[in-house]
Formats: C-alpha cells, sequence, structure tokens
C-alpha cells in the first residue's frame, strides 16, 4: 500500500510480522485495540476483531455499548457486606430478610454467586473473599476479605458457614485456612461435598453437580 | 494389546507415515538418523503422553510446522481402540478417543500400555534421582490412571509452597528487623505469625497428597522388586541379587524402616512428613524451597552388596535398566492381565551374545514386541524370522518380510 494516502488511517501502517501485533494502527484505532486487548481473555488478535467490528457497528449501538460501559462504572458497586455486585449499598441478597441469617456461603469471586444461586439449594447469605491463597501469584491471606468475614460473625446470629471455595489447589488451601481460622468459635463449617470436578472452577459446575454438592456438605475438621 | 496401526502427521522428521503393524515381533532396520526411533516414540507417546527422550513437546513436531497428528489403533483383546492426539507446542493438546474428543488429553492414558526400553534409560542407573522417580511415578499412572492427577497436584502443592517460602522469607526469617509489606497497624510479629499460619495449610497439603504419592510408590516397589530380581538375573544368567531400595527424606528411624521394605499406611507416613516439614523448617525458610517429601526421595539401586551406581560396569548397567523394565512389564501384565506392547529401541547392539539370546527368549511369548536396531544382524535370529522387518530410510518405512 502506499504510504500516507489520505483515508486510510484505520489500514494498517507496517504490516503484520508472524503473530506479533505491534502498534500498526494509527491514533484513536490503536488506542481502542490497546484497551480492548487489557481486558481479561482478550489478545491482540481478538482485540483488533472487536476493534474493528465497533468501527463497522450502526452508531446507535455503539452509543448504547459507551452508555452502558459508563452506566455500571457509575452505578453498580459491590456490596458493602458480602462484596457482591450491587446497586446499592447491599446487594439484593443481604437486603432481602427472607434470606436464612444463620448460614453464610464463603466463595471466591461474584460469579461464584451466581453460580451457587442457581442450584437453588442454598436460601442464606454470602461472603465473597475476592480471590483465593496461591503465594505464585503474591496472594495471600491478608489480600483476601476475611477481616470482613470475621466482623460478619462477631455478633454470633451465623452458626454454619459453608466455603465453596473451587475446588482446586488455591481453594483447598483457602477452605483449610479459613477453617482453622474459624474453628474456635463454636460455628459449624462445612464443605460442599465432593463430585465436583477437581482441579476444577465453581463457576463451571453445571448446576446439578453443585446443587448435590451443596445437599451432601460434610464438616471440615482440619 | 497390540497396535494395530499408527499413522503420524508432521511427528519428528515425518511429514506422513502409516504403519501397520500386528501381534508378534516388528522389527524396523535402518541406518542411524532415518527415523526408527521417531516410530517407537510416537507409540510411546500414545501411552504415556510423553517422550521417553524429550521433556517438551516441541522437538517432536517437525521442524518447520506448528503443530503434529499421532493416530493409533489398539487391539485389546479384539476390541479396537483408536486414540488420536494432537501436540500443539504452545497452546493446549488435544485428543481424541475412538473420534470423540475428550475434556484433557490426561483421559486417553490407560487405552494403551507400552513398557519402553531405550539407550537413555541408562540414566535409570548412572543418572540423578529425578530420572528413578519418574520411572516409578510413569508406572504408577500406567497401572493407574489416576494417579496422573495425584503427581501433578503434588507439584502444584510443592511450586506454590515454594513461592510462600521464597516470598514469605524476609518475613519468617528470624531476627529481621525490616519485614516487608506490612499491612497498616500492622506488627511485624502478626505478620510472622500470619505467614507461619499460611505455611502450616501447605505444610498439611503437601502431607497429605504427598503421603499418597509416597504410599503409592512405596507399595509399587514393593511389587516390582521381586520382578526385578528375576528379570536381571533372567537376562544375566547369574544369581546377582539386583534389587531396589526407597530412600525416604524423613526422620532417620522411618527413613530406614523404609529402606529396609517396610510400607507405613498412608495416614502414618502423612504424619511423617508433617514431623519431617517441621523438622526443617528453618533450613527451609532460609534456603526458600522445599527440603522434604517425594520430590528429594531416591530409589537405591543394588548389586549384591554394592550399589549399583557407580560400581557396576556397562553392561550390568545396562542389565539392570532392561531389568527394571522387564519387572514394570511383568508388573503390568499380572496386573492387568493382558499384556502391554513392549518396546525395545537399540537394545540388542550394546548386549553380549548371551544377553541377547537370553532377552530374544524371554520376550518371545509377548503379545506384541517392537524392535528397532541399526544393524538387522545384531537382532538374534529367532526373532527376526518369527516377525516382520521395516527397512526405515530417510523417513521412508519399506515392508521387507
Ligand atoms: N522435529 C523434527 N523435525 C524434523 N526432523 C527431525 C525432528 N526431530 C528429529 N528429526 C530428525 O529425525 C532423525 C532422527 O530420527 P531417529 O531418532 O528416529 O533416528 P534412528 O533411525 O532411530 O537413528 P539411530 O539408529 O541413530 O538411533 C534425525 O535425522 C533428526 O534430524
Ligand atoms: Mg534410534
Ligand atoms: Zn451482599
Amino acid at each position: 500500500m502506499p504510504p500516507g494516502r489520505p483515508g486510510r488511517a484505520a489500514y494498517p501502517v507496517v504490516s503484520e510480522v508472524g503473530h506479533r501485533l505491534a502498534r500498526v494502527y494509527e491514533g484513536v484505532v490503536q488506542d481502542l485495540i490497546d484497551e480492548l486487548g487489557r481486558l481479561p481473555n482478550v489478545g491482540p488478535k481478538s482485540a483488533q476483531r472487536i476493534a474493528f467490528h465497533i468501527l463497522q457497528a450502526d452508531p446507535a449501538d455503539v452509543t448504547r455499548l459507551a452508555e452502558v460501559l459508563l452506566e455500571v462504572k457509575d452505578k453498580a458497586r459491590f456490596c458493602d457486606r458480602c462484596g457482591n455486585v450491587s446497586q446499592d449499598s447491599l446487594c439484593r441478597i443481604c437486603a432481602d430478610p427472607r434470606r436464612d441469617q444463620t448460614s453464610i456461603c464463603v466463595v471466591e469471586e461474584a460469579k461464584d454467586v451466581v453460580a451457587v444461586e442457581r442450584t437453588r439449594e442454598f436460601r442464606g447469605l454470602y461472603h465473597v473473599l475476592g480471590g483465593a491463597i496461591s503465594p505464585m501469584d503474591g496472594v495471600g491471606p491478608e489480600d483476601l476479605r476475611i477481616a470482613e468475614l470475621m466482623s460478619r460473625l462477631s455478633d454470633g446470629t451465623v452458626t454454619e458457614i459453608i466455603i465453596a471455595t473451587d475446588p482446586n489447589i488455591q481453594g483447598e488451601a483457602t477452605a483449610t485456612y479459613l477453617s482453622r481460622f474459624l474453628k474456635h468459635m463454636g460455628i459449624v463449617i462445612t464443605r460442599p461435598a465432593s463430585g465436583l470436578p477437581v482441579g476444577g472452577d465453581l463457576e463451571y459446575a453445571d448446576e446439578v453437580t453443585l446443587g448435590r454438592a451443596f445437599e451432601g456438605r460434610r464438616a471440615v475438621n482440619d | 494389546m497390540h497396535v494395530r496401526h499408527l499413522s503420524v502427521v508432521d511427528f519428528r522428521s515425518y511429514p506422513t507415515a502409516e504403519l501397520a503393524l500386528g501381534p508378534g515381533v516388528t522389527t524396523l532396520v535402518g541406518l542411524n538418523g532415518q527415523g526408527k526411533t521417531n516410530l517407537v516414540e510416537a507409540i510411546g507417546y500414545l501411552a504415556t503422553l510423553s517422550s521417553h527422550r524429550v521433556a517438551s513437546d516441541q522437538p517432536l513436531v517437525r521442524f518447520g510446522t506448528s503443530s503434529a497428528v499421532i493416530r493409533g489403533t489398539i487391539d485389546r483383546a479384539g476390541r479396537e481402540v483408536l486414540v488420536e492426539l494432537e501436540l500443539n507446542p504452545g497452546r493446549a493438546n488435544r485428543a481424541k478417543v475412538n473420534r470423540s474428543s475428550v475434556s484433557r488429553p490426561r483421559d486417553v492414558l490407560g487405552s494403551l500400555r507400552t513398557v519402553l526400553f531405550a539407550p537413555e534409560d541408562l540414566s535409570l542407573v548412572k543418572g540423578e534421582p529425578a530420572g528413578r522417580r519418574a520411572f516409578l511415578d510413569d508406572l504408577l499412572v500406567q497401572r493407574q490412571p489416576r494417579w496422573a492427577g495425584v503427581r501433578s497436584d503434588y507439584d502444584k502443592i510443592l511450586k506454590q509452597r515454594n513461592a510462600l517460602l521464597k516470598s514469605a522469607a524476609p518475613v519468617l526469617r528470624k531476627g529481621s528487623r525490616r519485614p516487608r509489606s506490612l499491612a497498616p497497624g500492622e506488627a511485624p510479629d502478626e505478620a510472622k505469625a500470619s505467614a507461619l499460619q499460611t505455611l502450616g495449610v501447605w505444610d498439611s497439603h503437601i502431607s497429605e497428597v504427598g503421603s499418597q504419592l509416597l504410599y503409592a510408590r512405596l507399595r509399587l516397589l514393593r511389587d516390582l522388586r521381586p520382578h526385578l530380581t528375576a528379570s536381571y538375573d533372567a537376562v544375566s544368567a547369574s544369581v546377582s541379587g539386583a534389587t531396589a531400595h526407597y530412600r525416604a527424606s524423613l526422620a532417620e528411624a522411618p527413613t530406614a524402616r523404609i529402606a529396609a521394605g517396610d510400607v507405613p499406611e498412608q495416614a502414618e507416613l502423612r504424619e511423617l512428613l508433617l514431623a519431617a516439614f517441621a523438622e526443617v523448617r528453618d533450613q527451609e525458610i532460609e534456603r526458600g524451597v522445599s527440603l522434604v517429601g517425594p520430590h528429594r526421595d531416591d530409589v537405591v539401586l543394588t548389586l549384591g552388596e554394592l550399589p549399583a551406581k557407580g560400581y557396576a560396569s556397562h553392561g550390568e548397567s545396562w542389565s539392570f535398566a532392561l531389568g527394571l523394565k522387564l519387572a514394570a512389564y511383568q508388573l503390568l501384565r499380572n496386573d492387568l492381565g493382558e499384556d502391554p506392547v513392549l518396546i525395545l529401541d537399540d537394545v540388542f547392539a550394546e548386549l553380549d551374545s548371551g544377553r541377547r539370546e537370553r532377552l530374544a527368549e524371554l520376550v518371545a511369548d509377548c503379545e506384541q514386541v517392537l524392535i528397532t536396531a541399526a544393524v538387522g544382524a545384531d537382532v538374534p535370529e529367532a526373532l527376526r524370522t518369527t516377525g516382520r522387518t521395516y527397512a526405515v530410510s530417510l523417513g521412508e518405512v519399506r515392508d521387507v518380510a
């Protein structure tokens, strides 16, 4: 392509070499690709594909997308109590008086709340830790919302904790840490029964399996 | 069981290759570097998902291409299983059994079982402990594929624990005046207590999974030992007392008990491991790595009174390595009630004539034996005349008999 042709700024200025996509587009298009590329699971190729999709999309659709993005940052937040995503200072679950106030299910991420809710096996409250212990990723117990959990337990209302961290190495370590931490508090600590795919991710367990795991939860005696 | 058909695409030196196989002895003959080992390596990979020559998949993919395919049709007492593997270095490998995808390549383990003996196996006798541990662990997985999960869990826990030892060292080290990254309002003592508590969690997990692995290895070695002595003697026509002892990294007394052949229960091993970790705590914190556990253990091979490593002659070392593999073959055969596929890569050239003939007799009744040799005459007459011979030259496989 002859260089410097007007009106063609969106096309490659430098051709693509192998799989490496350096900053090959000009100005705002490249900015968009860079921003998209910072999203989880979006590699340089996908970022480029999404960017071109947006370039060619109906302006109304793009406006809508931009509005929702701003709105979600403006309105959505994390629940002050459990750490789940929420529209208000308390999420819908924490604000619902019909939920069993004596039981808390501890999960790694907000998306795990959705997974457990889908099973309809659990009627209590949640606590989102914000991750799992993983020294390789520099995540220790002090990086998780454990202090917040402790303060929720201080008034004695809660009598059961279900530790539903992922059934993988990091999730198991987190469960052991928590159960050791909590065991002197006179609270029943359980873990969803095995049957969950080991080495897996709670989010991807199907409803039936996860539901059954909740029914058959067992006491943690470590 | 036996492999009925092998086909590869972009594997090692082969753009494509098709190889019809059958029960009995098949010999691949050809000059050095023509692609004989490449073919048996592909069969070994189908069974174990790893190569006996290299640790990564990259060298297995034909130079200049990005993925390789290995396809094997396996006959198990008349039932056919088609296993297909796609090797994608740098990305996830993919696998199919009977044309349907499996969720993890690991799920194909067990469809084919092989025992492969190659020149590299000399390092079982002469080399580092890691090779001997891998021999036991690979055999565990061949016996019961679920051990692949335990083994990989152990590796992951070990990595996490080592990462913790390294990162928390400044906090954990006694007398350190400037602990790293204190939370606001947190006193150094609390940081240390918290790090110790986290370490305690990993201690209990590594001891749990480590004791499962250790228990499995000890039972395996107990079952393997008589076959080892018998195989070595059968090949070398001697009464040599070739045997193997497990060297654990526990406290002195239990380590000695285990070396003498005792197999404690898993629960006891877990406690022994926990105690061993407690014992070396300060050193671990000092050095930032896990100093005890199955990843530090060894198998000591002895020939009569003497350790094989450092004492055995070249031929004796060779026979010892062969003895280990033949023992593995016997064990799998007894366990499974069917024969694994025996692969002998370049074995005969290294043996004296008596050992060649005796090995030929030993393998004569195996369901399937695949042999490679640069010089056909090195393979005993009896094996060559009963079976099929392929000539391999420059990546071309020709049926010659
Ligand atoms: N990834 C690869 N791409 C292309 N060629 C390869 C690749 N890996 C190995 N080769 C070639 O394959 C050949 C080796 O084949 P192989 O090891 O099967 O030889 P062999 O017939 O067993 O020889 P020997 O008798 O020496 O053991 C070498 O020439 C090597 O260059
Ligand atoms: Mg070879
Ligand atoms: Zn909430």
